[in-house]
């Protein structure tokens, strides 16, 4: 009896969930900025072989974040995971000026996808406290984003190791989805 | 909680939801992992499910495995203890289905480093059952982290996988080492006998270190009895090894006796155990073992009753005066309630038990037989067999009781073995023969096993003819040829055929047999009836001899090979046969060693072994690496080893020595020991006895510590010339030596310098040269040789050195390398009189039968002779053994 309530219970206020793939190159700061996310703490990583899943409760909705591991032999599995996708956010690495290209090849070779073809596209432009780093404007250009058609997204500067930009762009993840 | 009671609810039902489990359905409901919340309460039954069918054998294929894979891994976004549990079980049975399994590594190095204990343990299995060779060392800070945890259930998984793992990559494990060392210490029993059986596990290749390891845990209590077991093992295993560490001083024998007094039961049994089953124990230091199994006969726990009573029914031969010591205990035990355990005790009394006692005991079995197990019901079997081999006179009592069971329910297994005892018992106890063959005429009539039947029809067919009354048999075995299937018609036409080739005044008889055996419908039945049928009908002795008596003696796959090539290059010549290897002979000690096993209660019911290979076949293979070895033809035989330093030399080298028709290759089997030296070019230089040519010289490349390789020397047999080719041939090994680092075994230079190390002699004997070949009918051979040419010399010789005419025979069978035939190798007990006939084949093809006489004075005289086509061979055996 009692868990027929709480089932009507939390079925009429339990947070809407939505399913975020994070994907990006490798060192690019995904693991991090999902601890960030979870714990509010900076945690010590190791490249991730494989996956890490956590989910993150922010303004009534639910993030089942999937941060998969950027190394060359990982990204050919990222295709395992796109069925379901609500959002997708690709971290880059702004610093990072050698790969740019790469990055930018891996995006639009995953975009083509069909199963991620009603997904919103959230790209954090990370590591923005390093002297070097190109601006989010310099990016959009070399990532090709305005020749995206028929996709919604989004890009914003972001610093893991400060927390700063993190929510700006669930932010606007949660609009999106609230629209859909 | 409600989960569990659904899963009462069904039980109950009698009808399980995994029954007719259609693996499409199940991989269908597998795709709600996928969904975007992931509700336990439906996916655990499925994952259930998945593991289910594919242990009921279900294939998935590698892209249905590698999908419910990757849906699989959704599931780690729920925290639910029970599916995460399920998950890593679905990991481990899918890691080596899926492709890419590495995926779930980072998720799993966090789940056994994390918090939720109940996590760790199972997700180091699952972890080392996805990781391969190359990403362990990206793991390998973890583990050595968890061999050391605290908790107890970590720690173990952590252990036990790495043992597995060592099978992949010895090398990263080995870096285990000191934490497997600190794990030993643990307080928990299971931990310690988990890292001890590691820590042995990295050690044993190195006989040192283990005997450290053992030096060490034995004065240190062990606090886990298990680990104390696996300790009397190891300890009772270098003591088997070590032949100098032997005797009552030893250490090791020390610590195992003082188990004995160990206060768990399980240490207790297994020093007991190790103590009897040592080869060397005196019958003092058994007593103690003894009275500790005799103790265990009177428990009230069946575990230990059954474990005592094993133990002595396996040494009741090696030890029958220790184990009559427990006799009263074991008369107790026979109407123990506990049928495993009277059935052991009973056959441990007809082991060690007098003459007079076998009738009660016989009677004793006869009550329950029906009631055991076939395994228990073989070991009573091999009990009568080594009863009658002990107590001939008992042959009347022990073949009904044989019959009776044979009569009997009872898998293959099972009459195999009571067949088999029949046999022994026929071939060793003459008055026993004709009771036995009627014994087994009988089962034939209803026999289930066909392989059975067809060893049975073979051995009528040899046996049959030199009974007094063949004629009876004849009805049996044609009874087969109207009743049975092809394989058995088959063997019974050729029982038949033997007959006739036997007994003149029933030829006319079989060969009415043999025409209505023509029309039978079975390709190879018809083909055998026309074969004897037109053979007898020539009435030659010799055709008799040849092509019905003694069947082909050459090796079956040998012959396939050589015919397959003979196709694929056909040549001028017409295929000779004479160029086939011989069948190998199973010497005494492989026979011996079978009966060993057949006797440890130990069922052979693994996969079924490929058939024999014999060793030239194996050699030949290994051979064909020397350039130019095709032009040598056929290996004709491959000698014993012979060992050509000291054991535990710097480097050890043995010598096996192939002869073929005209040439001799000699292989050096070569073994560095030295870990600071790495040796190239390694090969011995020979200094031949007169007459033989070196033709070639093989070296062995790259020789690296503790590796062995081979080194070969190709020569050529003194032409025309046979008693120069017994020979002694001074040897030296050759080689470069580059000084390493022992550590990595990567040579400190690049520049080496010569050395050389004196060998042994070695000696090439009159036995290399000469293949064992069985006669099933020598005598025939023997007037056949006599007829046919074939020169006879003859000398009598006086062997002094020789006491007893057991050890006469066994010295020239082995001096000369021929085989005993018609069962002349074993002396009847108290002749002083004996006649051994022994035959072989010289390289090159030429037949040699020696007739021995041998008489028994002061030492032993003998009068030799010798019959084979070639002179010069006759010749040489004579002179050969002067």
């Amino acid at each position: 009896m009692g868990l027929t309530i709480s089932s009507v219970f939390n079925r009429l206020f339990s947070k809407k969930p939505m399913r975020i793939l994070m994907v990006g190159l490798d060192a690019a700061g995904k693991t991090t900025i999902l601890y960030k996310l979870k714990l509010g703490e900076i945690v010590t990583t190791i490249p991730t072989i494989g996956f890490n899943v956590e989910t993150v409760e922010y303004k009534n909705i639910s993030f089942t974040v999937w941060d998969v591991g950027g190394q060359t032999k990982i990204r050919k599995l990222w295709r395992h995971y796109f069925s379901n996708t609500d959002g997708l956010i690709f971290v880059v690495d702004s610093n990072d000026r050698d790969r740019i290209v790469e990055a930018e090849q891996e995006l639009h070779n995953m975009l083509s996808e069909e199963e991620l073809r009603d997904s919103v596209l959230l790209i954090f432009a990370n590591k923005q406290d390093l002297p070097n780093s190109m601006s989010t404007a310099e990016l959009t250009d070399k990532l090709k984003l305005n020749t995206l058609r028929n996709r919604k997204w989004y890009i914003q500067a972001t610093c893991a190791t400060q927390g700063t930009g993190l929510y700006e762009g669930l932010d606007w993840l949660s609009n999106e989805l609230a629209n859909k | 909680m409600n989960s569990f009671k659904r899963d009462k609810k069904e039980e109950e039902d009698g009808g399980s939801q995994f029954l007719n489990l259609e693996k499409t359905t199940v991989l269908q409901e597998a795709r709600i992992f996928n969904e975007t919340s992931v509700n336990p309460r439906k996916c655990t039954p499925v994952l259930t499910k998945l593991l289910y069918a594919i242990n009921q054998g279900e294939t998935l294929s590698a892209k249905e495995a590698t999908d419910v894979f990757f849906a699989m891994t959704k599931l780690f976004q729920s925290k639910d203890a029970v599916l995460r549990r399920m998950v890593y079980l679905g990991i481990k049975e899918l890691s080596s289905l899926a492709d890419d399994v590495i995926i779930v590594t980072s998720s799993l190095t966090k789940d056994m480093t994390g918090k939720e204990d109940t996590y760790r343990a199972a997700a180091i299995r699952a972890l080392c059952s996805i990781t391969d060779a190359t990403m362990l060392q990206a793991i390998e800070r973890y583990m050595k982290q968890a061999i050391v945890d605290r908790n107890s259930a970590v720690s173990s998984a952590a252990l036990v996988s790495s043992l597995h793992m060592s099978k992949l990559a010895p090398d990263v494990v080995k870096r285990w080492v000191n934490e497997a060392q600190e794990a030993v210490n643990s307080d928990n029993v299971m931990v310690q006998y988990h890292a001890l059986g590691l820590l042995y596990h990295i050690r044993k290749s190195d006989r040192l270190a283990v005997t450290k390891l053992v030096a060490r845990l034995t004065r240190m209590s062990l606090k886990s009895p298990y680990a104390v077991c696996m300790l009397i093992r190891i300890t009772a295993k270098l003591l088997e090894e070590d032949d100098e560490a032997g005797g009552n001083d030893s250490p090791y024998f020390n610590f195992i006796e003082a188990c004995l007094r160990h206060k768990s039961e399980m240490v207790v049994y297994e020093a007991a155990h190790a103590i009897v089953n040592l080869k060397r124990t005196t019958s003092r230091e058994l007593v103690p073992a003894l009275s500790v199994l005799q103790l265990f006969c009177g428990s009230a726990k069946a575990t230990l009753r059954f474990a005592a009573v094993r133990t002595l029914n396996q040494v009741a031969i090696s030890h029958p005066a220790a184990v009559t010591a427990c006799n009263l205990d074991l008369e107790n035990l026979i109407t123990d309630s506990n049928r495993s355990i009277a059935t052991l005790a009973i056959t441990t009394l007809l082991k060690t038990g007098a003459e007079s006692s076998v009738d009660r005991l016989m009677k004793q079995i006869a009550t329950f037989v029906s009631e055991i197990s076939d395994e228990f019901k073989v070991i009573v079997v091999q009990a009568i067999r080594a009863l009658a081999l002990k107590f001939p006179r008992k042959h009347g009592v022990l073949m009904n009781f044989l019959s009776a069971m044979l009569r009997d329910e009872g898998g293959l297994e099972y009459k195999a073995s009571i067949a088999d005892t029949i046999i022994t018992i026929i071939e060793d106890n003459p008055e026993a023969k004709e009771s036995g063959l009627a014994h087994l005429c009988e089962f034939i009539e209803d026999c289930e096993h066909v392989s059975l039947a067809v060893r049975i029809l073979h051995l009528l067919g040899k046996e049959g003819p030199k009974t007094k009354q063949p004629s009876r048999y004849i009805r049996f075995i044609y009874n087969r040829v109207i009743l049975e299937c092809p394989s058995i018609r088959a063997a019974a036409v050729s029982a038949m055929a033997q007959f006739g080739a036997s007994c003149p005044d029933l030829l006319e008889n079989i060969q009415v047999l043999l025409a209505r055996c023509q029309m039978d419908s079975d390709d190879e039945v018809r083909d055998r009836a026309t074969y004897y049928s037109n053979i007898l009908a020539l009435q030659d002795k010799s055709l008799y001899n040849n092509y019905i008596l003694d069947p082909l003696q050459i090796s079956i796959t040998a012959l396939e090979r050589s015919l397959k090539e003979y196709i694929q290059n056909p040549e001028e010549q017409p295929f000779d046969i004479k160029s086939v290897p011989l069948a190998a002979v199973p010497t005494p000690e492989e026979k011996e060693m079978k009966h060993k096993a057949e006797g440890m209660l130990v069922t052979q019911g693994g996969p079924v072994k490929p058939p024999p290979v014999s060793r030239e076949e194996n050699f030949a293979e290994k051979l064909s690496i020397i350039p130019g070895i095709q032009q040598l033809g056929p290996l004709f035989k491959s000698s014993d080893v012979v060992e050509l330093t000291e054991s535990e030399t710097e480097y050890f080298v043995r010598c096996i020595k192939h002869c073929f028709n005209n040439h001799l290759v000699l292989q050096f089997d070569c073994l560095n020991t030295l870990s600071d030296q790495l040796l190239e070019q390694v090969r011995v230089q020979l200094e031949p006895s007169e007459g033989y040519r070196l033709l070639l010289d093989v070296p062995c490349p790259r020789l690296p510590y503790n590796e062995s390789g081979s080194c070969y020397v190709v020569l050529q047999f003194p032409e025309d010339d046979l008693p120069n080719t017994v020979g002694t041939f001074g040897a030296v090994l050759k080689f470069v030596v580059k000084d390493c680092d022992p550590a990595t075994g990567l040579p400190d230079t690049d520049e080496g310098y010569d050395d050389e190390y004196m060998l042994e002699d070695l000696e090439i004997t009159l036995g290399d040269q000469i293949r064992r070949v069985t006669r099933a009918n020598w005598a025939a051979a023997w007037e056949e040789a006599a007829t046919e040419g074939y020169t006879e010399m003859e000398d009598t010789y006086s062997l002094s050195s020789m006491h007893t005419l057991e050890e006469a025979v066994q010295s020239i069978a082995s001096f000369l390398g021929l085989q005993p035939a018609e069962r002349t190798d074993r002396v009847p007990e108290g002749k002083t009189v004996h006649t051994l006939l022994l035959s072989g084949m010289f390289r090159g093809g030429a037949d040699i039968l020696v007739r021995a006489k041998l008489a028994l004075t002061d030492g032993v005289t003998m009068q030799l002779t010798v019959r084979s086509p070639d002179p010069a061979i006759a010749e040489l055996i004579t002179s050969a053994v002067g």
